[in-house]
């Protein structure tokens, strides 16, 4: 019990001090998961309207593959982006293994997944609504897909946050690919276990502590844009 | 519902005139429909329905709830493929005659933006350039009365305005025809008597009108011609007056005094 | 009342560079450095933190570290993923070089291995030195041990001891005896929590702060030495090795300058690494162009 409150107190003070490696750490962990998380939006979005709303082969493989990436363990994807940016590995030459970009590509490799499934369920539900009404309009498939991610948009923003929940609370993967490097690529999650594995469970709980308030914080301002903007719009 | 009406008519009276030539040169008149059979879970809700729509007048399609009124205008749009039988838009398949032909539905499916980029969408989607696409939606909305609701979100529009925003969008693509599923089934007096002014001035303006009904006084108001359907069969077609008056059939005249719902 | 499509791509614009600028920042700040595996055991105690910086004063490259056990780290090395070694197993690290991975292996420091275990002490072997007859104690009276199990320096040495004992602990596997398969500080956090023995290096030991239940309980008499060494990868075999700065940063941690930091380290007055270079020399390695700054 005294670590928990100790906990809070410690999370209190850093906050109030705003510790500049504090922030500095802070500031990555949020570049590195709203990158990843954009990129993941940018492609999973139009592959799961693409998916929800084209027949083609191999359809039901890519859907099952999507579905089962949701669920994989981040240490795995970490350890694939890994072997991957290793220096003996096929992207070994570019140099991107321990650097903020590879964390970004274990993360987005996260991310894009479950944006893209959901995408799809979303687009799909949709598209019972709207499918006949936008081929009544002479809507071509392309146009229908754009037009079924626009007005999903709302539907979609909680995609994404799944996506950026998962990223953003996830240590295996950036901790093998970024390497927990001091101000290089040490970020929320890999501070709270290297302080854990420390022995200083409060300051790692604090470091928790302010991750989840963050996260909340997030979400809440993304929540109510949206209401706002749906109130809006219906 | 709270607009005034009187503004619709001044607006149709001054543009009928030119519109009405288009008409003659419509490509995608007469409508021949023969044998046509529509199934769905082994029922067959269309049962060989046959006819021929000419340009000119407006037809009303009459009949009970599940007689397949709205089956075969999503049928007319190429929206589903009938089990058998032939569709004919002048030689055209329902697919190849859409750009002539657009629909209001029952419950159109207003976009997610504002009433003008509704519009809007329904001329880009058709591929008319952007720089037109401004006043040909400024024309629409001024037809339909809409223009003090441009850049509002179309979805916090009433039931009666939503309606006229379907048809503003459907209209302004210039269709030889416009096909309408019960425009009126879910408005008050009000928005429906707006509603109907929006299809007489349509009508005048020469665009062919098929809609479907089941309100008869509306299909008196507006209807040049009735198809009536009961059950999947076209049972009746005939001028509108001589099916009020005379009806042929015993379902119609059950169906004009009121006896027959289902 | 058209602009409703170039909306969300301004936004998303918006966000990438809020997100983007910042990123670039980072990769752009540190443009000179190096990175070296090392081991939990230097991380954790925070040697590192201790005489990293006045090398990255000096040289003007900056030492990047990726912790890990000691067979993770050489791993990374094989793979030419870090410019050097710096670990703790020296029979791994000369095989390392010998399959010719690393150019040469250079003696840096040592401290020993303690074993640690709850007050209560179990299996009474509070205050002997012999490391070998205390883990046959343990073992005769089935009281709990957690084992790095993570194929770690430390791991290594735990099984070197069981094995002079002549007892497998493997069989025991998921019994008494519990491998954790992580860092150091989880392995004690682990036998804090549930009452084990474990093997640890002192200056891990020293600088843990979840010890709570745990006390010390064997220090070997000789010591049981835990010998650190540095290797530069071999450049031949892995070409984008920074192998000159690399060397600089091997040159001075084998300096006075260097052995004079490790030193220097200390945890609540006392000193947790015990430099032990072969060729110790006064002079500061001739890479680092300011030799003043200390």
């Amino acid at each position: 019990m005294s670590d928990l409150s100790s906990a809070f107190g410690t999370a209190a003070s850093l906050i109030l001090h705003l510790d500049a490696d504090l922030l500095e750490i802070v500031l990555l962990s949020l570049q590195i998961s709203l990158l990843a998380t954009l990129f993941a939006a940018l492609i999973g979005m139009p592959l799961g309207a693409a998916l929800a709303l084209y027949r083609f082969p191999g359809r039901g493989f890519i859907v099952a593959m999507l579905n089962a990436f949701m669920g994989l363990p981040p240490v795995v994807v970490g350890l694939v982006v890994y072997l991957l940016l290793s220096r003996s590995g096929p992207l070994g030459p570019l140099g991107l293994l321990f650097t903020p970009t590879a964390m970004v590509i274990a993360q987005f490799m996260l991310a894009a997944p479950i944006i893209a499934a959901l995408t799809q369920q979303t687009v799909a539900d949709l598209n019972e609504e709207y499918d006949e009404q936008l081929r009544s309009l002479g809507a071509g498939p392309l146009r229908a897909m754009r037009t079924l991610l626009w007005d999903g948009r709302f539907s979609l923003l909680t995609a994404v946050l799944a996506g950026f929940g998962r990223v953003s609370a996830e240590v295996g993967a950036v901790l093998i690919v970024g390497g927990n490097i001091n101000h290089v690529t040490r970020v929320m999650t890999t501070t709270i276990a290297l302080e854990t594995s420390k022995g200083n469970l409060a300051l790692a709980l604090a470091l928790g502590l302010i991750l989840i308030g963050l996260s909340i914080t997030l979400t809440f301002t993304a929540q109510s844009i949206r209401d706002t903007a749906y109130r809006h719009y219906h | 519902m709270t607009q005034p009406t009187a503004t619709i008519i001044e607006l149709d009276s001054g543009k009928a005139a030119p519109e009405q030539e288009q008409t003659c040169k419509s490509p995608v008149l007469p409508l021949v429909i023969s044998e046509l059979c529509y199934e769905a879970n082994q029922q067959r809700l269309l049962k060989y329905v046959s006819c021929t729509l000419t340009a000119g007048n407006s037809t009303i399609i009459l009949g009970p709830n599940g007689a397949g009124k709205s089956l075969l205008l999503r049928i007319c749009q190429g929206l589903i493929a009938p089990a058998s039988g032939n569709i004919s838009w002048s030689g055209l398949n329902p697919v190849q005659a859409r750009p002539y032909v657009a629909m209001v539905f029952q419950k159109p499916v207003l976009l997610r933006r504002s009433t003008a980029a509704n519009i809007d969408y329904a001329l880009a989607a058709r591929g008319v350039p952007r720089k037109q696409r401004r006043e040909r939606v400024t024309e629409a909305l001024e037809l339909t009365n809409l223009n003090h609701l441009a850049r509002r979100s179309a979805r916090v529009l009433s039931g009666g305005e939503q309606q006229r925003l379907a048809i503003a969008r459907a209209w302004v693509t210039q269709p030889e025809v416009l096909l309408m599923d019960e425009p009126t089934s879910k408005l008050d007096p009000g928005a429906s008597y707006a509603v109907e002014q929006l299809i007489s001035a349509i009508r005048k303006q020469g665009t062919k009108v098929i809609m479907t009904t089941h309100d008869m006084g509306q299909a008196q108001r507006l209807g040049d011609e009735v198809l009536f359907l009961n059950r999947g069969r076209l049972l009746e077609q005939t001028p509108a007056k001589i099916f009020f008056e005379r009806p042929q059939s015993k379902q119609a005249a059950a169906f004009i005094s009121g006896e027959l719902l289902y | 009342m058209f602009v409703s499509c170039t909306r969300p791509c301004l936004l998303v614009i918006l966000l990438a560079c809020l997100t983007l600028l910042p990123a670039t920042q980072v990769t752009h700040a540190g443009n000179r450095f190096i990175t070296v595996a090392s081991t939990t055991s230097t991380d954790n105690s925070g040697l590192l933190a201790h005489i990293l910086p006045s090398f990255e004063k000096a040289a003007g490259i900056q030492v990047r570290t990726i912790i890990a056990g000691t067979g993770r780290a050489i791993n990374l090395a094989e793979r030419g993923d870090v410019d050097a070694l710096f670990v703790h197993h020296p029979l791994s690290e000369e095989q390392f070089v010998r399959q010719g991975y690393g150019l040469r292996r250079y003696d840096v420091m040592y401290n020993d291995f303690v074993i640690v275990g709850p007050a209560a002490d179990p299996a009474g072997i509070r205050g002997m030195d012999n490391a070998v007859e205390a883990l046959r104690k343990i073992a005769t009276a089935r009281a709990s041990f957690t084992s790095r199990g993570d194929d770690s320096g430390t791991h290594k040495q735990e099984l070197s001891l069981w094995s002079d004992s002549g007892i497998d602990p493997q069989q025991y596997s998921g019994q008494w005896y519990r491998e954790t398969g992580s860092g150091q500080g989880a392995t004690l956090n682990l036998a804090n929590a549930i009452d084990a023995y474990a093997l640890t290096d002192y200056g891990t030991w020293m600088s843990f702060t979840n010890k709570d239940n745990l006390r010390l309980m064997l220090r070997g008499n000789p010591p049981l030495l835990n010998q650190y060494g540095v290797i530069l990868v071999n450049p031949a075999r892995h070409p984008h090795v920074k192998a000159q700065d690399t060397q600089c940063f091997i040159d001075w941690l084998i300096s006075g300058k260097g052995q004079r930091a490790i030193a220097g380290f200390t945890h609540n007055g006392q000193q947790l690494f015990f430099p032990n270079a072969a060729q110790s020399t006064q002079a500061p390695p001739a890479c680092i162009a300011n030799p003043d700054s200390d």
